[in-house]
């Protein structure tokens, strides 16, 4: 898993100035953002629309818009699952079911102790390998409930 | 002696990393490339030979000390021997042009690249000039690879007539459509590919800045692209007069919309644009903007290459040239096969795919991604072709064909479709961002068998409404899914089905 910085003002000002002159910066700093602090914070907003000469307004529906980015940190490891058509026909229904049940959460849910967030995905393009998914951007294929369960105690 | 083994995403969720590893010894060579697309074969590793490749696979780690002793390094015999892998029938019976160097060359090796014919494109573009450039990719009859099947040649003649004061190529790596992945194998096989295809597009075009889309759903596709672009300005392959920038997604489906996507290219919400304008004559940053598919963009080169006249003599119909079938799912044998256009579905599904992994029969077959329709087994004999599709109300889009055997229940599948809609919607037409809602509750209640009747003249209804009021591909396609599941297999909206149990 990485490792994230606590937030920081002058941190976050630097990274606005550093992507802030390109063109279409909006995204390119808000994934730098969520790089450096495992979130987009709240207070980095105000900060964005100033630097790129935008209301604050468009810059929330901005950052609100894209399923990537969080206005709050995760657990310590981050599991995707695909829930998209390739996975499906090969259970992943059943497996993302499992899993919640497992893990005492909903989608999008973090566990009690912080360890785990799970997120559906809509597809990693390892269709070929279904049921699909990620642990901390490791990609993982021919999943069943009991190889999930392994994978999560190997990374917790 | 050289060992190559794929470092492609998905060899790499079978475990390709750990048998590289075992692999690393004294005499041993490891060399990383990307993924024949073979992947009930994955990890495929390939010893080099005197009599060529021999492919070993699938392999694991366990397995290296035993592969090594029964003499992997002279391509020993073992019970994962598999030969020459370009006699292996799957890959025999392709025609690969554009995926002719994946999983052959170390993706990062510009020497790979230009000694299996690489940069030749580009060097004959310029023997020709532009006007001449746009002219062969107009007779190979390329049509856009990301789905609308428009003709690229004269997408480009478009742009390049335009004014403007700078004009741009954008790669739409945004491959979101389930079941596809041959974007993120090229990107991450032969990237130098794309960069040669779109540097060819600048030249013709008269654009100095190209900008890749991709995915954020794509980790290893992106660092491999932004490797091969230090390469290629150290190379001398970008810089003189024309550079790639690489640019991440944000977990928007509808940003594989070609205006949506130069809307997140411009910094906003990814919503689209009406068109007219075309991106051509108005596109990123208000500029003419060429706007393709990776893979329309890394056929250019071998077209450039062989000539138009070699590429269009394959392929069916208006569909010309070779397409990278994606298959998916619920399949035994399940990787890329690229071909001419042409074969029909059931040689595609049941020939080449070997029917489901699971044993059981085929019951459905949703070709191109999630906007795509649900073909029954009856309707097998349909070519795979852009028209071909269209005439049976349904889409190649990308080439992904995801199967599914008997155990499906279509009215999920179409509920599904109004779901996925509904989530990936971008908010600014009415059909997409209320239909998707209403088509799930209307969907609810004939699975609940209230009012089935009324409720299912409804949905058709709704889709009609969706589709022609919608203002884009997504608002307008979901009722192909949709409608399929309801023309093919009514029986599963009319009997409800309780829903699948765990597994």
């Amino acid at each position: 898993m990485a490792a994230f910085e606590p937030w920081s003002k002058e941190q976050c000002a630097a990274i606005i100035a550093a992507h802030a002159a390109r063109e279409g910066a909006a995204l390119p700093i808000l994934h730098a953002l969520q790089a450096e602090f495992g979130y987009v914070p709240k207070d980095a907003i105000p900060m964005i629309a100033a630097a790129l000469n935008i209301t604050r307004a468009e810059m929330h529906g901005i950052v609100t818009f894209y399923h990537d980015f969080r206005d709050h940190p995760t657990g310590r490891h981050v599991l995707r699952l695909c829930r998209a058509e390739a996975c499906q026909s090969l259970g992943a229904d059943a497996l993302g079911a499992q899993t919640c049940t497992h893990l005492g959460v909903d989608w999008h849910g973090t566990t009690q102790d912080g360890a785990v967030t799970l997120e559906p995905v809509f597809c990693l393009g390892l269709c070929a390998i279904g049921p699909a998914g990620m642990l901390d951007g490791r990609p993982l294929g021919r999943l069943d409930a009991a190889r999930v369960v392994a994978e999560l105690e190997t990374a917790t | 002696m050289k060992v190559y083994i794929p470092r492609d995403a998905a060899a790499l969720a079978l475990g390709a990393d750990a048998v590289a590893a075992a692999l690393v010894k004294p005499g041993i060579e490891t060399v990383r490339t990307g993924s024949r697309g073979l992947f009930w074969l994955e990890p495929m590793i390939e010893v080099e030979t005197p009599a060529g490749r021999i492919a070993y696979g699938p392999v694991t780690e366990a397995d290296v000390p035993g592969l090594l002793a029964a003499g992997l390094l002279d391509g020993g015999a073992h019970k994962l021997r598999l030969g020459r892998p370009e006699d292996i029938p799957f890959l025999a019976r392709q025609t690969r042009l554009t995926f002719a160097r994946c999983g052959v060359i170390d993706p990062l090796s510009i020497q790979d690249y230009r000694a299996h014919g690489g940069m030749k494109g580009l060097a004959r573009a310029r023997e020709l000039g532009p006007a001449a450039t746009i002219e062969e990719v107009t007779q190979s009859g390329l049509r856009g690879r990301g789905g609308a099947g428009f003709p690229t040649g004269i997408k480009w003649k478009t742009t390049a007539d335009a004014p403007g004061a700078r004009k741009y190529i954008v790669c739409n790596a945004d491959e979101g459509d389930s079941g596809t992945y041959a974007d993120r194998m090229l990107m991450e096989g032969d990237p130098f590919a794309l960069i040669e295809g779109m540097a060819i597009a600048g030249f013709a075009t008269g654009a100095a800045k190209g900008y890749v889309y991709t995915r954020s759903e794509y980790p290893h596709a992106i660092a491999t692209f932004d490797a091969a672009l230090v390469i290629a300005r150290r190379e001398g392959l970008l810089g003189d007069g024309f550079d790639i920038e690489q640019r991440v997604g944000a977990g928007a489906y509808v940003c594989g919309e070609e205006t949506s996507l130069l809307e997140s290219l411009e910094g906003r919400r990814g919503q689209v644009r009406a068109k007219p304008p075309l991106p051509a004559h108005h596109g990123l940053f208000g500029m003419p903007t060429v706007v393709n598919n990776v893979i329309s963009l890394a056929s250019v080169p071998c077209i450039m290459a062989d000539g138009a006249v070699q590429y269009k003599a394959l392929g069916f119909g208006r569909s010309r040239g070779s397409m990278p079938i994606q298959l998916a799912g619920n399949v035994k044998y399940a990787g890329l096969f690229e071909a001419g256009f042409g074969l029909t579905l059931g040689e595609i599904v049941n020939d080449i795919g070997g029917g489901t992994l699971s044993g059981r029969p085929v019951r459905a077959v949703q070709v191109g991604g999630p906007l795509g329709a649900y073909f029954p087994p009856a309707l097998f004999d349909t070519k795979f072709d852009y028209e071909a599709f269209t005439a049976r109300d349904g889409l190649i889009g990308h080439g992904g064909v995801v199967v599914f055997d008997d155990t499906v229940d279509m009215a999920r599948q179409a509920r599904f479709a109004m779901e996925f809609c509904e989530v990936e919607s971008c908010g600014k037409c009415t059909p997409c961002r209320i239909g998707s809602v209403r088509g799930q509750e209307v969907i609810d209640k004939i699975m609940a068998g209230t009012n089935v009747d009324t409720n299912l003249a409804l949905l058709t209804d709704l889709c009609h409404t969706m589709k022609f009021g919608s203002l884009c591909a997504l608002g307008g396609f979901i009722p192909y899914p949709v409608m399929s599941a309801l023309t093919h297999f009514p029986e599963d909206f009319r009997h409800p089905v309780a829903p699948r149990a765990a597994a």
